[in-house]
Protein backbone atom coordinates (compact mmCIF):
# COMPACT_ATOMS: atom_id res chain seq x y z
CA UNK A 1 0.00 0.00 0.00
CA UNK A 2 3.08 2.37 0.23
CA UNK A 3 3.15 3.18 -3.38
CA UNK A 4 -0.75 5.10 -2.67
CA UNK A 5 0.66 7.09 -0.04
CA UNK A 6 2.81 9.04 -2.20
CA UNK A 7 0.26 9.38 -4.79
CA UNK A 8 -2.29 10.58 -1.97
CA UNK A 9 -0.06 12.94 -0.46
CA UNK A 10 0.61 14.49 -4.33
CA UNK A 11 -2.91 14.50 -5.13
CA UNK A 12 -4.00 15.94 -1.86
CA UNK A 13 -1.69 18.67 -1.36
CA UNK A 14 -2.94 19.30 -5.60
CA UNK A 15 -6.15 19.50 -4.17
CA UNK A 16 -5.76 21.70 -1.51
CA UNK A 17 -3.91 24.18 -3.73
CA UNK A 18 -6.47 23.93 -5.70
CA UNK A 19 -8.67 25.48 -3.01
CA UNK A 20 -6.41 28.02 -1.81
CA UNK A 21 -4.65 29.36 -4.47
CA UNK A 22 -3.22 32.34 -2.57
CA UNK A 23 -0.69 29.77 -1.60
CA UNK A 24 0.35 29.03 -5.31
CA UNK A 25 -0.02 32.63 -6.65
CA UNK A 26 1.82 34.09 -3.71
CA UNK A 27 5.75 32.91 -4.34
CA UNK A 28 4.50 33.97 -8.25
CA UNK A 29 2.94 37.28 -7.38
CA UNK A 30 6.33 37.80 -5.46
CA UNK A 31 8.49 36.81 -8.37
CA UNK A 32 6.90 38.84 -10.88
CA UNK A 33 6.49 42.33 -8.41
CA UNK A 34 10.50 41.98 -7.71
CA UNK A 35 11.50 41.65 -11.38
CA UNK A 36 9.17 44.64 -11.86
CA UNK A 37 11.02 46.85 -9.65
CA UNK A 38 14.24 45.52 -10.87
CA UNK A 39 14.47 48.39 -13.39
CA UNK A 40 13.32 50.66 -11.60
CA UNK A 41 15.98 50.12 -8.52
CA UNK A 42 18.39 49.88 -11.08
CA UNK A 43 17.85 51.87 -13.84
CA UNK A 44 16.28 51.30 -17.93
CA UNK A 45 19.48 50.41 -19.43
CA UNK A 46 19.69 47.29 -20.96
CA UNK A 47 22.87 46.56 -20.66
CA UNK A 48 23.65 47.18 -16.75
CA UNK A 49 19.96 44.94 -16.62
CA UNK A 50 21.38 42.25 -18.83
CA UNK A 51 24.54 42.17 -17.21
CA UNK A 52 22.60 41.48 -13.94
CA UNK A 53 19.71 39.34 -14.74
CA UNK A 54 20.62 35.84 -14.15
CA UNK A 55 21.58 36.78 -10.75
CA UNK A 56 18.54 39.24 -10.22
CA UNK A 57 16.31 35.95 -11.45
CA UNK A 58 18.00 33.46 -8.94
CA UNK A 59 17.95 35.45 -6.26
CA UNK A 60 13.92 36.34 -6.65
CA UNK A 61 13.67 32.54 -7.72
CA UNK A 62 15.22 31.33 -4.10
CA UNK A 63 13.54 34.13 -2.07
CA UNK A 64 10.14 32.98 -3.47
CA UNK A 65 10.90 29.14 -2.74
CA UNK A 66 11.97 30.90 0.87
CA UNK A 67 8.50 32.61 1.22
CA UNK A 68 6.43 29.47 0.32
CA UNK A 69 8.48 27.03 2.17
CA UNK A 70 6.88 28.02 5.15
CA UNK A 71 3.40 26.91 4.68
CA UNK A 72 4.67 22.90 3.43
CA UNK A 73 3.35 21.65 6.72
CA UNK A 74 1.57 23.88 8.34
CA UNK A 75 -2.07 23.24 8.21
CA UNK A 76 -1.03 19.61 8.45
CA UNK A 77 0.46 20.18 11.84
CA UNK A 78 -2.21 22.40 13.19
CA UNK A 79 -5.69 20.24 12.15
CA UNK A 80 -3.37 16.77 13.46
CA UNK A 81 -3.34 15.62 9.57
CA UNK A 82 0.68 15.02 10.43
CA UNK A 83 0.00 12.65 13.42
CA UNK A 84 -2.52 10.48 11.73
CA UNK A 85 0.51 10.33 8.84
CA UNK A 86 3.15 9.14 11.62
CA UNK A 87 1.20 7.05 13.72
CA UNK A 88 -0.30 4.78 10.75
CA UNK A 89 2.71 3.27 9.85
CA UNK A 90 2.41 4.28 6.37
CA UNK A 91 6.08 4.85 4.87
CA UNK A 92 7.41 8.51 5.81
CA UNK A 93 10.28 8.66 3.11
CA UNK A 94 7.38 8.15 0.59
CA UNK A 95 5.23 11.11 2.63
CA UNK A 96 8.19 12.96 2.21
CA UNK A 97 8.85 12.56 -1.16
CA UNK A 98 4.54 13.55 -1.92
CA UNK A 99 5.45 16.74 -0.11
CA UNK A 100 8.40 17.85 -2.01
CA UNK A 101 6.95 16.62 -5.37
CA UNK A 102 3.65 18.46 -4.46
CA UNK A 103 5.31 21.96 -3.30
CA UNK A 104 7.54 21.61 -6.51
CA UNK A 105 4.72 21.17 -9.00
CA UNK A 106 3.08 23.94 -7.39
CA UNK A 107 5.43 26.72 -6.74
CA UNK A 108 9.40 25.94 -8.85
CA UNK A 109 7.42 24.37 -11.71
CA UNK A 110 5.53 27.37 -12.84
CA UNK A 111 8.33 29.44 -11.40
CA UNK A 112 10.29 28.18 -14.09
CA UNK A 113 7.63 27.69 -16.81
CA UNK A 114 6.84 31.98 -16.22
CA UNK A 115 10.63 32.84 -15.72
CA UNK A 116 11.16 33.49 -19.59
CA UNK A 117 8.23 36.13 -19.50
CA UNK A 118 9.67 38.20 -16.44
CA UNK A 119 13.48 37.62 -18.00
CA UNK A 120 12.70 39.77 -21.02
CA UNK A 121 11.67 43.00 -18.41
CA UNK A 122 15.55 42.50 -17.30
CA UNK A 123 16.76 42.12 -21.00
CA UNK A 124 18.28 38.72 -20.58
CA UNK A 125 19.08 37.89 -23.62
CA UNK A 126 17.48 35.53 -25.93
CA UNK A 127 20.71 32.45 -25.90
CA UNK A 128 20.27 32.77 -22.03
CA UNK A 129 16.18 31.75 -22.16
CA UNK A 130 16.87 27.54 -22.34
CA UNK A 131 19.31 28.03 -19.89
CA UNK A 132 17.26 29.84 -17.16
CA UNK A 133 14.32 27.39 -17.93
CA UNK A 134 16.15 24.10 -17.51
CA UNK A 135 18.29 25.44 -14.47
CA UNK A 136 15.28 26.76 -12.40
CA UNK A 137 13.32 23.67 -13.29
CA UNK A 138 16.20 21.63 -11.33
CA UNK A 139 17.13 24.08 -8.85
CA UNK A 140 14.04 24.66 -7.84
CA UNK A 141 14.02 21.05 -6.94
CA UNK A 142 16.42 21.24 -5.06
CA UNK A 143 14.96 24.37 -3.66
CA UNK A 144 11.39 22.32 -2.69
CA UNK A 145 13.50 19.66 -1.03
CA UNK A 146 15.54 21.71 0.99
CA UNK A 147 12.61 23.68 2.33
CA UNK A 148 10.27 20.75 2.78
CA UNK A 149 13.29 19.50 5.39
CA UNK A 150 13.83 23.38 7.04
CA UNK A 151 9.67 23.26 7.66
CA UNK A 152 9.50 20.34 8.86
CA UNK A 153 12.16 20.86 11.32
CA UNK A 154 10.71 24.30 12.87
CA UNK A 155 7.11 23.36 12.25
CA UNK A 156 6.60 22.59 15.77
CA UNK A 157 7.67 26.22 16.68
CA UNK A 158 5.24 28.98 16.71
CA UNK A 159 8.00 31.55 15.11
CA UNK A 160 10.20 29.66 13.06
CA UNK A 161 10.29 32.04 9.95
CA UNK A 162 13.63 33.44 11.04
CA UNK A 163 15.52 30.15 12.38
CA UNK A 164 14.12 28.89 8.41
CA UNK A 165 15.92 31.64 6.70
CA UNK A 166 18.98 30.65 9.03
CA UNK A 167 18.78 27.07 8.36
CA UNK A 168 18.55 26.84 4.59
CA UNK A 169 20.20 30.00 2.90
CA UNK A 170 23.32 28.09 3.59
CA UNK A 171 22.02 25.37 1.59
CA UNK A 172 20.52 27.02 -0.79
CA UNK A 173 23.57 29.11 -1.79
CA UNK A 174 25.30 27.10 -3.68
CA UNK A 175 22.30 26.27 -5.78
CA UNK A 176 22.03 30.45 -6.08
CA UNK A 177 25.49 30.49 -7.55
CA UNK A 178 25.50 27.10 -9.88
CA UNK A 179 21.96 28.09 -11.62
CA UNK A 180 23.01 31.70 -12.07
CA UNK A 181 26.13 30.17 -13.06
CA UNK A 182 24.43 28.47 -15.74
CA UNK A 183 22.75 31.21 -17.13
CA UNK A 184 25.63 33.66 -17.27
CA UNK A 185 27.48 30.90 -19.41
CA UNK A 186 24.78 30.11 -22.09
CA UNK A 187 24.37 34.12 -22.34
CA UNK A 188 28.18 34.64 -22.82
CA UNK A 189 27.94 31.54 -25.33
CA UNK A 190 30.02 29.17 -23.32
CA UNK A 191 29.21 25.44 -22.81
CA UNK A 192 27.42 24.92 -19.99
CA UNK A 193 26.26 21.06 -20.50
CA UNK A 194 28.28 19.62 -17.28
CA UNK A 195 27.09 22.28 -14.90
CA UNK A 196 23.05 21.10 -15.87
CA UNK A 197 24.43 17.85 -15.74
CA UNK A 198 25.74 19.08 -12.01
CA UNK A 199 22.71 20.10 -11.28
CA UNK A 200 20.55 17.76 -12.22
CA UNK A 201 22.75 15.31 -10.46
CA UNK A 202 22.40 17.28 -7.10
CA UNK A 203 18.41 17.72 -8.03
CA UNK A 204 18.20 13.56 -8.02
CA UNK A 205 20.28 13.38 -4.76
CA UNK A 206 18.37 15.97 -2.98
CA UNK A 207 14.71 14.61 -3.73
CA UNK A 208 16.58 10.65 -2.95
CA UNK A 209 18.30 11.58 0.36
CA UNK A 210 15.99 14.75 2.08
CA UNK A 211 12.81 12.29 2.18
CA UNK A 212 14.78 10.50 5.06
CA UNK A 213 15.45 13.39 7.10
CA UNK A 214 12.19 14.86 6.65
CA UNK A 215 10.26 12.32 7.48
CA UNK A 216 12.64 11.81 10.78
CA UNK A 217 12.21 15.42 11.68
CA UNK A 218 8.51 15.96 11.35
CA UNK A 219 8.45 12.62 14.11
CA UNK A 220 10.67 14.53 16.32
CA UNK A 221 8.68 17.70 15.62
CA UNK A 222 5.62 15.85 16.92
CA UNK A 223 7.40 14.68 19.94
CA UNK A 224 7.56 18.55 21.62
CA UNK B 1 3.35 9.46 36.22
CA UNK B 2 5.05 6.93 37.46
CA UNK B 3 5.25 3.40 38.36
CA UNK B 4 2.75 2.61 36.12
CA UNK B 5 1.86 -1.25 34.98
CA UNK B 6 -0.60 -2.13 32.59
CA UNK B 7 -1.38 -4.62 30.61
CA UNK B 8 -4.26 -4.61 28.12
CA UNK B 9 -5.65 -7.65 26.33
CA UNK B 10 -8.08 -8.33 23.46
CA UNK B 11 -11.62 -7.79 23.23
CA UNK B 12 -11.35 -5.30 26.55
CA UNK B 13 -13.33 -1.96 27.17
CA UNK B 14 -10.86 0.44 28.95
CA UNK B 15 -11.30 3.95 30.18
CA UNK B 16 -8.31 6.34 31.06
CA UNK B 17 -9.32 8.88 33.69
CA UNK B 18 -7.97 11.62 35.94
CA UNK B 19 -8.13 15.23 36.25
CA UNK B 20 -7.08 17.91 34.07
CA UNK B 21 -3.11 17.72 33.06
CA UNK B 22 -3.06 14.01 34.72
CA UNK B 23 -1.72 13.04 31.95
CA UNK B 24 -4.66 10.88 30.08
CA UNK B 25 -4.15 12.68 26.64
CA UNK B 26 0.33 11.98 27.17
CA UNK B 27 -0.38 8.23 27.99
CA UNK B 28 -2.29 7.77 24.80
CA UNK B 29 0.26 9.33 22.39
CA UNK B 30 2.87 7.55 24.40
CA UNK B 31 1.15 4.17 23.21
CA UNK B 32 1.01 5.36 19.73
CA UNK B 33 4.40 6.31 19.51
CA UNK B 34 4.58 10.08 19.81
CA UNK B 35 5.75 10.89 23.41
CA UNK B 36 9.53 10.35 21.38
CA UNK B 37 12.09 9.86 24.36
CA UNK B 38 10.05 10.98 27.10
CA UNK B 39 9.16 7.74 28.57
CA UNK B 40 11.56 5.35 30.59
CA UNK B 41 10.12 1.79 30.88
CA UNK B 42 9.04 -0.87 28.64
CA UNK B 43 5.91 0.09 26.14
CA UNK B 44 4.66 -3.00 23.54
CA UNK B 45 1.97 -2.07 21.62
CA UNK B 46 0.68 -4.31 18.14
CA UNK B 47 0.92 -2.23 14.77
CA UNK B 48 -2.21 -1.86 13.63
CA UNK B 49 -4.42 0.31 15.61
CA UNK B 50 -6.25 3.19 14.99
CA UNK B 51 -5.95 6.74 17.27
CA UNK B 52 -8.39 9.30 17.60
CA UNK B 53 -6.63 12.31 18.82
CA UNK B 54 -8.12 15.71 20.03
CA UNK B 55 -6.64 17.12 16.66
CA UNK B 56 -8.72 15.04 14.20
CA UNK B 57 -7.21 15.73 10.92
CA UNK B 58 -10.37 17.06 9.35
CA UNK B 59 -9.38 19.88 6.83
CA UNK B 60 -11.63 22.99 6.46
CA UNK B 61 -11.20 23.40 2.71
CA UNK B 62 -12.20 19.32 2.07
CA UNK B 63 -15.30 18.33 1.32
CA UNK B 64 -16.78 15.67 4.02
CA UNK B 65 -16.11 12.82 1.29
CA UNK B 66 -12.68 14.22 0.64
CA UNK B 67 -12.02 14.23 4.08
CA UNK B 68 -12.19 10.71 3.88
CA UNK B 69 -10.58 9.92 0.62
CA UNK B 70 -7.36 11.73 1.41
CA UNK B 71 -6.99 11.34 5.41
CA UNK B 72 -3.29 10.91 6.17
CA UNK B 73 -2.43 7.61 7.31
CA UNK B 74 -5.32 5.75 5.61
CA UNK B 75 -3.27 2.93 4.45
CA UNK B 76 -6.49 1.50 2.66
CA UNK B 77 -8.65 2.95 -0.42
CA UNK B 78 -11.98 2.34 -0.16
CA UNK B 79 -13.89 3.11 -3.05
CA UNK B 80 -16.70 5.71 -2.96
CA UNK B 81 -19.53 3.83 -2.32
CA UNK B 82 -18.03 2.40 1.38
CA UNK B 83 -16.84 6.25 1.80
CA UNK B 84 -20.59 7.35 1.55
CA UNK B 85 -21.62 4.86 3.90
CA UNK B 86 -19.59 5.92 6.68
CA UNK B 87 -20.74 9.21 6.22
CA UNK B 88 -24.21 8.15 6.38
CA UNK B 89 -23.19 5.68 9.95
CA UNK B 90 -22.73 9.45 11.90
CA UNK B 91 -25.76 11.13 9.96
CA UNK B 92 -23.64 12.73 7.25
CA UNK B 93 -25.11 11.47 4.54
CA UNK B 94 -26.79 14.48 3.03
CA UNK B 95 -23.52 16.61 3.81
CA UNK B 96 -20.45 15.02 1.70
CA UNK B 97 -20.52 17.50 -0.57
CA UNK B 98 -20.11 20.03 1.84
CA UNK B 99 -16.77 21.65 2.92
CA UNK B 100 -15.88 20.70 6.46
CA UNK B 101 -15.55 24.83 7.16
CA UNK B 102 -19.65 25.21 6.38
CA UNK B 103 -19.73 22.57 9.39
CA UNK B 104 -20.16 22.96 13.35
CA UNK B 105 -17.30 21.60 15.51
CA UNK B 106 -19.69 18.36 16.59
CA UNK B 107 -20.05 17.72 12.58
CA UNK B 108 -16.29 18.19 11.73
CA UNK B 109 -15.90 15.56 14.68
CA UNK B 110 -18.15 13.12 13.01
CA UNK B 111 -16.06 13.23 9.46
CA UNK B 112 -13.13 12.05 11.82
CA UNK B 113 -15.22 9.36 13.73
CA UNK B 114 -16.64 7.77 9.99
CA UNK B 115 -13.02 6.14 10.00
CA UNK B 116 -14.15 4.34 12.82
CA UNK B 117 -16.54 2.54 10.28
CA UNK B 118 -14.25 2.08 7.61
CA UNK B 119 -11.63 0.42 10.31
CA UNK B 120 -10.39 -3.03 10.65
CA UNK B 121 -7.55 -2.11 13.04
CA UNK B 122 -8.43 -4.00 15.95
CA UNK B 123 -7.04 -1.40 18.58
CA UNK B 124 -8.72 1.64 18.65
CA UNK B 125 -7.37 4.73 20.34
CA UNK B 126 -9.75 7.11 21.30
CA UNK B 127 -8.64 10.46 23.25
CA UNK B 128 -11.90 12.48 24.72
CA UNK B 129 -14.37 10.82 21.35
CA UNK B 130 -17.10 13.00 22.94
CA UNK B 131 -15.85 15.96 22.73
CA UNK B 132 -18.66 18.13 20.88
CA UNK B 133 -20.88 15.32 19.95
CA UNK B 134 -24.80 15.46 20.36
CA UNK B 135 -26.83 12.97 22.50
CA UNK B 136 -27.66 11.05 18.93
CA UNK B 137 -23.57 10.97 18.07
CA UNK B 138 -22.79 9.86 21.77
CA UNK B 139 -25.42 7.35 21.08
CA UNK B 140 -23.61 6.09 17.58
CA UNK B 141 -20.31 6.21 19.10
CA UNK B 142 -21.40 3.83 21.93
CA UNK B 143 -22.36 1.31 19.72
CA UNK B 144 -20.07 1.35 17.36
CA UNK B 145 -17.55 0.53 20.10
CA UNK B 146 -19.77 -2.08 21.62
CA UNK B 147 -19.23 -3.47 18.56
CA UNK B 148 -15.74 -3.41 18.47
CA UNK B 149 -15.48 -4.26 21.60
CA UNK B 150 -18.19 -7.89 20.55
CA UNK B 151 -15.80 -8.68 17.70
CA UNK B 152 -12.54 -9.30 19.92
CA UNK B 153 -11.52 -6.14 19.04
CA UNK B 154 -10.01 -3.34 21.86
CA UNK B 155 -10.89 0.13 22.68
CA UNK B 156 -9.16 2.39 24.65
CA UNK B 157 -10.99 5.62 25.60
CA UNK B 158 -9.70 8.83 27.53
CA UNK B 159 -13.01 10.71 29.23
CA UNK B 160 -14.45 12.25 32.35
CA UNK B 161 -17.25 10.60 32.15
CA UNK B 162 -17.97 6.62 31.13
CA UNK B 163 -19.33 5.20 28.02
CA UNK B 164 -23.47 4.00 28.72
CA UNK B 165 -22.53 0.69 27.19
CA UNK B 166 -23.64 -3.21 28.26
CA UNK B 167 -20.01 -4.70 28.95
CA UNK B 168 -17.78 -4.79 31.43
CA UNK B 169 -15.72 -1.63 31.34
CA UNK B 170 -11.77 -1.03 33.02
CA UNK B 171 -10.39 1.90 34.02
CA UNK B 172 -6.96 3.20 34.73
CA UNK B 173 -7.21 5.98 37.17
CA UNK B 174 -4.50 8.47 36.31
CA UNK B 175 -3.81 10.68 39.75
CA UNK B 176 -1.37 13.39 38.42
CA UNK B 177 2.33 14.17 39.04
CA UNK B 178 4.20 12.06 41.29
CA UNK B 179 1.10 9.51 42.21
CA UNK B 180 0.84 5.79 40.70
CA UNK B 181 -1.97 5.19 38.36
CA UNK B 182 -4.60 2.49 39.57
CA UNK B 183 -7.29 0.25 37.62
CA UNK B 184 -10.41 -0.72 38.93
Amino acid sequence: MSHSVLGKVVMRQLLLAYRRPAAVLNPLFFYGVVVLLMPLGLGPKQAVLSEFAPGLLWITALLAALLSAEIVFRSDYDDGGLEQLVVSGDSMYLASLGYVIAHWCLTGLPLALVSPVFAQLLSLPAQGLPALVISLTLGTLILSAFGCLGTSLTVALRRGGMLLSLLLLPLEVPVLILGSGIVTRAVNGMPIEALISILAGLALLAIALTPLAIGASIKISLEV
Amino acid sequence: MSELHWQVGRGELWQIKGDNGAGKTSLLRAIVGLAGQSIEGHLSVISEFLFLGHKTGVKSDFTALENLRFQLGSTNDHDPSSLLDALGQVGLADYSDEFAYQMSAGQQRRIALARLFLSEQPLWLLDEPLTAIDVDGVGLIESLIAQQVRRGGTVIYTSHQPLKVELSTRTLHLRGRGLSPYVS
